[in-house]
This record gives structure tokens, C-alpha cells and sequence, in this order.
């Protein structure tokens, strides 16, 4: 193990995992707004729009998010759309992250229980406060641990973006493994890195989800 | 007491999936009046008590709160602002404290300041005997307290009529007589109800008048003492026998 590689290397994968934890936290708030925006269409059964968000989080799941970034980085290009790496590595992670938030909220929203929404509508809540205030917190509070498994996974997914010459962890490792043949060191400190990232915001779901259910969220049957 | 009718129900009809249950309802409540309505299992009481707060959408006939119609009204909120709504299973918020629940629907839906609504809550929980639970969780509650609270949350919105649905139904039966004591409260205030019960002796100690609700249609309406002592039809007659038992040991008939 050469540790003066791993010392003179090192402020490149800190640079890197910068970049993709900006393009992962950017791509994780997006694909929550897509996926609330979706989830509503369903759950409200809005004409059209209900069909558009089904056939979409059907496309974006059952598609690799690496043909989905050549499509937006080599295809667009050929009808004029020219996107930067970064903007193709963002909008694919949403596209893909979307989907995948809809049906975590999707399954909270259905696991709040029909006679809390009334109970809402008996004290003549309109209905946006009543989504507000009594729908989408229990809804929230049953989806965060598939909230937070998505944003871990949509993170780990952030590596195929090397694919388009974007510098974040894995292109740095691949590029010093070309380099200098010092492939254990380099894939040591990718995963390092992945780590270093990737364990403290599962901690910090974990401790979410267990603060949550002591307080008596996600806990839609009620004791007698 | 106001002659003119608070609430009128003129031919209700309501149909689920081409079996009827209700099939012609007519009656009227004047403002003050406690009206209970009794009846076998599916006779479609609770989907009345859902047509008159727009929870269900009536197939027929009409519904008058304060002579304006409500059914099919574009404006079912306002609608449920003026009558409250309490059900068996309380569905109490329970990611809100009791505090949380009673005023949510006065500073969100009436826009009353929450320092007034605090205040008023507080007096009507010592009323009810949960002066202390006002920062307790749902289901840091017991039944019983859970139902008085929703029987608070209903009462803070103050509404014109107030529909109570089968409230003690998923009681224990010692937690039964602490809510149905607060329903007597509010009769003696005063409080326009329209009450779904199987507890008789209850039914006759509250009401003012009791309708037997019978195959979607209203069998009898009449006076408590009436119907429980002598009611007309021999439907309403059974329906009251299979509350009583008789002895197991009978004594010797000669």
C-alpha cells in the first residue's frame, strides 16, 4: 500500500466528492418536488396528468439510468439540445430520482387512513389544508425510510456520471488507475469516500425514522 | 326553540353499487332538538349522518340546512363548517397533541387567533375533565378520553347541528357512561344533535324525539317515551325486544 499516493491524491477525491454530493443533494431535492407533483396527480386522479405520471415513473424505472444519460447527453445533442455534463448528470438523477420518490409517497399517502382525511373535512378544512396539515405528515412519516434508502441509493447512483466525463469519485479513481496502475489505492480511497458520504446520512435517517415512530408517526391505526 | 327548521331531509335516497340504503327519508329538526336515530345494523344510519355533511352525495331528494340546499352544494366546506362531525373510531390527528387537535380546525378553517381558540379549549377540557391531557399524544389517551376530546374538537368549531355516529360503539363499557355524560351536557346547553346510538337508555334520556330507521325508510317518529313504550309498528317492537333478556331461569308459570 504506497501511503504517500494516498496522501498526494487525497485533496482530489475530497474535490470530487464535493461535486457529488452537490449533484446528488440538487438531484435528490428535485426528484422529491417530481415525485410529490406526481404522487398528487395519482392520488387526486387528475385527468391526463394521472396517466403522464404513470407511463413516466414506468419509463424511468425500467430504464438503466446509464441509457437515460446517453440519451440526454449523446441523443439530444442530434435535435439541438445541447445540455453541459453536469446538467445531463442533475436532470438524469431526477428523472430517475422522481419515479422512485412518487411510489415512496404513493405508499405513505396510502397507508394514511381514509377516516383521517374526513376527520379533516368534518372540521371544514379546505382541501389543501387538510393535505397540509393532517394527510401529508403521516404520509411523510410512514414514506421516510423509502425517502431515505432512495437518497442513499440515488448518491451511489451519481457514479455511472463518469460515463460523461464529469469529475466526481468514480471518474477521479478510474482516471488515477490509468494513470499510475495504483489500483488499490485508488479503489481503497473510492470507497472510502463512498463511505465517508454515504454512512453519516444513513445514520441521520435511521435516527429520523426512529424519532418519528416514537412519536407516534407512520402509526395510522390508532390504539383503543 | 325556533320553529323554523334547522335541518330538513326531504326524500333521501341513496344507492352503493344498486343496492338502495336509504331509500326514502323525510324528517325535519327545529333548532335545540336532540333527535336519535335508531335501527338493525345497515339500515343505512350512518349513511344518512354522511349525506348531511356532504361525506356521501345523495342519489335523491333533498337536504335543507337553514332552508338553503346542501346537496350537491359547490360549496361543501362552508357546509361542513356549520356542522360537526364525531365517529366511532374518534380519528383523533395522531401526529398532533390534544392542544394540536382542538384548534386546528378553528385558526385554520375559521381563522379565529389561536390565543382565543388556546383559551377556549382549555375551558371546555376542564369541562370534560382533561384539564391536564391538553399536551398528551392521541394514543397516550384512553378511548373514553379520546372521544372526548373529539367531541371537543367538533364542539370548538361550534357548530349549528352536531351529528354524532355511533360514538361509544368501540367502547369499553365503564368509558361509555364518561362520553355519554358529555353528550348530556351539551343537550342541556341546548346543542342541536342528531344522534346514531345503540345504547337505549341513553337514547331515551337524550332525545327529544327518536326515529326507527327501517329498509331505508323511517318506520317510526316519535316521541321517547312513545316509542320505547309503546311503539306502533311490530317491526319497532322486535327491534327493542332483542335489547332485553329474559331470565335463563324462569319461574314456574301455572
Amino acid at each position: 500500500m504506497d501511503f504517500d499516493f494516498i496522501q498526494r491524491f487525497a485533496p482530489m477525491y475530497v474535490k470530487a466528492a464535493g461535486l457529488t454530493l452537490r449533484i446528488g443533494a440538487i438531484g435528490i431535492l428535485l426528484s422529491l418536488a417530481v415525485g410529490v407533483l406526481c404522487c398528487l396527480a395519482r392520488y387526486f386522479r387528475v385527468p391526463v396528468l394521472r396517466q403522464i405520471a404513470a407511463a413516466y415513473i414506468e419509463l424511468a424505472r425500467n430504464t438503466p439510468l446509464l441509457v437515460q444519460l446517453f440519451f440526454l447527453y449523446f441523443g439530444l445533442p442530434k435535435v439541438g439540445v445541447k445540455l453541459s455534463a453536469e446538467a445531463c448528470a442533475i436532470t438524469g438523477l431526477t428523472f430517475l430520482g422522481g419515479a422512485y420518490m412518487a411510489e415512496a409517497l404513493r405508499s405513505g399517502l396510502e397507508a394514511v387512513d381514509k377516516a383521517q382525511a374526513e376527520s379533516g373535512m368534518c372540521l371544514g378544512l379546505t382541501t389543501l389544508q387538510n393535505l397540509r396539515f393532517v394527510i401529508l405528515p403521516q404520509a411523510l412519516a410512514t414514506a421516510i425510510p423509502a425517502i431515505g434508502a432512495n437518497a442513499i441509493f440515488l448518491i451511489k447512483e451519481t457514479s455511472v456520471f463518469s460515463a460523461v466525463a464529469l469529475a466526481d469519485l468514480m471518474y477521479v479513481a478510474k482516471d488515477l488507475i490509468g494513470m499510475y496502475y495504483k489500483t488499490d489505492e485508488a479503489l481503497l480511497m473510492l470507497t472510502v469516500a463512498y463511505l465517508a458520504l454515504l454512512l453519516p446520512l444513513s445514520i441521520a435517517f435511521s435516527l429520523l425514522e426512529r424519532r418519528l415512530r416514537y412519536a407516534g408517526f407512520g402509526n395510522s391505526v390508532q390504539g383503543q | 326553540m325556533n320553529d323554523k327548521p334547522i335541518l330538513e331531509v326531504r326524500h333521501l335516497r341513496k344507492h352503493f353499487d344498486g343496492t338502495g340504503v336509504l331509500e326514502d327519508v323525510s324528517f325535519a329538526m327545529r333548532e335545540g332538538e336532540v333527535i336519535v336515530v335508531v335501527g338493525p345494523s345497515g339500515c343505512g344510519k350512518s349513511t344518512l349522518l354522511r349525506c348531511i355533511n356532504g361525506l356521501e352525495r345523495p342519489d335523491g331528494g333533498e337536504i335543507l340546512l337553514d332552508g338553503a340546499r346542501i346537496d350537491g352544494a359547490a360549496d361543501l366546506v362552508k357546509v361542513r363548517r356549520q356542522v360537526g362531525m364525531v365517529f366511532q373510531s374518534y380519528d383523533l390527528f395522531p401526529h398532533m397533541d390534544v392542544m394540536g387537535n382542538l384548534t386546528l380546525g378553528p385558526v385554520q378553517a375559521l381563522k379565529q387567533p389561536r390565543a382565543q381558540v388556546e383559551a377556549e379549549a382549555e375551558k371546555a377540557l376542564a369541562r370534560v375533565g382533561l384539564a391536564d391531557r391538553a399536551h398528551a399524544l392521541p394514543r397516550q389517551l384512553s378511548g373514553g378520553q379520546k372521544q372526548r376530546v373529539a367531541l371537543v374538537r367538533a364542539m370548538l368549531m361550534h357548530p349549528r347541528l352536531l351529528l354524532l355516529d355511533e360514538i361509544t360503539a368501540a367502547l369499553d363499557p365503564e368509558m361509555v357512561r364518561e362520553v355519554l355524560n358529555v353528550v348530556l351536557d351539551l343537550a342541556r346547553d341546548g346543542m342541536t344533535m342528531l344522534i346514531v346510538t345503540h345504547e337505549m337508555r341513553f337514547a331515551e334520556a337524550v332525545a327529544d324525539r327518536v326515529i326507527f330507521l327501517e329498509g331505508g325508510s323511517v318506520l317510526e317518529d316519535a316521541p321517547p317515551a312513545r316509542f320505547f313504550h309503546a311503539p306502533e309498528t311490530d317491526r319497532a317492537r322486535q327491534f327493542l325486544a332483542s335489547f332485553e333478556f329474559d331470565a335463563v331461569r324462569q319461574p314456574p308459570k301455572d
